[in-house]
């Protein structure tokens, strides 16, 4: 059981365990891993102790009604999960500023929360708009051979490099 | 197969309670649930996140075509357009780098104590959800589906059986992650 406590397991043994899961979620839940929409979600039942019954009105709430699913579900538990391993790892950190940030920007705790916030909200709205995030497009998506998907992540990733390139490169650099 | 069990709700939510569970076990082991991981990888230092995305791709891919092929899954592939993955996609990898996690691996870094995650991730991205929601009926229709490409499969795209894709993409991806190894990446 000894490979319980690793610090880190090789990225293959990980991606193995991610795929042969997602082999169980079709079968027994006719279900696609993904976790963008439980944001929209969430934001739906935020925004309905604000301003009551109207927001189920919203046409994108009405096609993603703001209420706990399966995808919920599948979120609320990766945190756990995630506390589980770390705690079984030796790995668990109460930490505010992640080590490269602050090596290049520096260890201020807000600037890095209010960074990690504009990047949130970059990434809540790309992942509606693109209609799903790294997990439902780039793991679900492409295994599915979906021709959107493929497209997608490309994109993803295109962005992703391009932004963390002028952030670390231009900027910090 | 098994209709019954997708149809009951409360056995449905503690499913997707449990395979949450599996999936953050899975990417906290496999390092995705920090910060330097992910903008390693964006920076193109540290391939960790495409292995274990191509790994499950893999994976994924050759269980559930087969359990397709025996009629025990359907597939759900995205819809999708042009205007969806361009746009949707550039904004998702800005926020990418910015956050440095992503909606899956945001919450696997709070269960990892990464407060940044916590407060300025998982509030940021549901407000950014939020806001979509708020325009999403106005773009809907003159932006969003601009370049339609419906809810296709590759193998419907080349009028070709699923395992004539499938194979050759099994083959192709397990050659990058060979070749990614071969570089020492």
């Amino acid at each position: 059981m000894e490979w319980l406590f690793l610090e880190r397991w090789s990225p293959y043994a990980a991606g193995i365990g991610i795929g042969v899961l997602s082999w169980l979620t079709f079968l027994l839940s006719d279900k696609a891993l993904g976790c963008s929409t439980a944001f929209a979600r969430t934001s739906g039942m935020a925004a309905r102790l604000f301003r009551g019954k109207k927001v189920l009105q919203n046409p994108y709430y009405r096609k993603f009604a703001p209420q706990i699913d399966w995808e919920w579900m599948l979120v609320l538990g990766v945190i756990l999960g995630a506390y589980i391993s770390a705690r079984l790892s030796g790995t668990f950190d109460w930490r505010w500023v992640p080590p490269l940030w602050e090596q290049t920007f520096g260890g201020a705790v807000w600037v890095r929360v209010a960074v990690a916030f504009l990047g949130g909200v970059f990434m809540g709205f790309g992942s509606r708009w693109a209609g799903g995030c790294t997990s439902g497009h780039g793991i679900s998506g492409t295994l599915q051979l979906s021709v959107s998907s493929w497209i997608t992540v490309v994109f993803f990733f295109a962005g992703g490099i391009g932004a963390a390139m002028i952030l670390f490169r231009v900027i910090g650099g | 197969m098994l209709n019954t069990l997708h149809q009951k709700k409360g056995w449905q939510l503690l499913l997707g309670f449990v395979a949450g569970v599996f999936f953050g076990f899975f990417l906290q082991k496999g390092g995705v649930t920090q910060y330097d991981i992910i903008l390693g990888q964006l920076l193109l230092q540290d391939f960790t996140v495409v292995k274990i995305m191509l790994a499950a791709v893999v994976t994924g891919m050759l269980g559930v075509h087969l359990m397709r092929a025996l009629g025990w899954v359907r597939l759900q592939p995205k819809p999708g357009s042009w205007a969806t993955a361009v746009w949707g996609g550039l904004f998702f990898g800005i926020g990418f780098a910015v956050l440095g996690y992503c909606p899956g691996t945001v919450a696997g870094a709070v269960g990892n104590g990464f407060l940044d995650a916590a407060v300025g991730g998982l509030v940021g991205i549901t407000v950014g959800a939020g806001l979509f929601a708020a325009v999403y009926g106005r773009i809907q229709k003159p932006v969003l589906s601009r370049g339609d490409f419906g809810e296709k499969t590759l193998p419907q795209l080349f009028k070709t059986k699923d395992w004539t894709v499938v194979l050759p993409a099994a083959v192709v991806l397990t050659a990058v992650l060979w070749l990614l190894e071969r570089a020492g990446l």
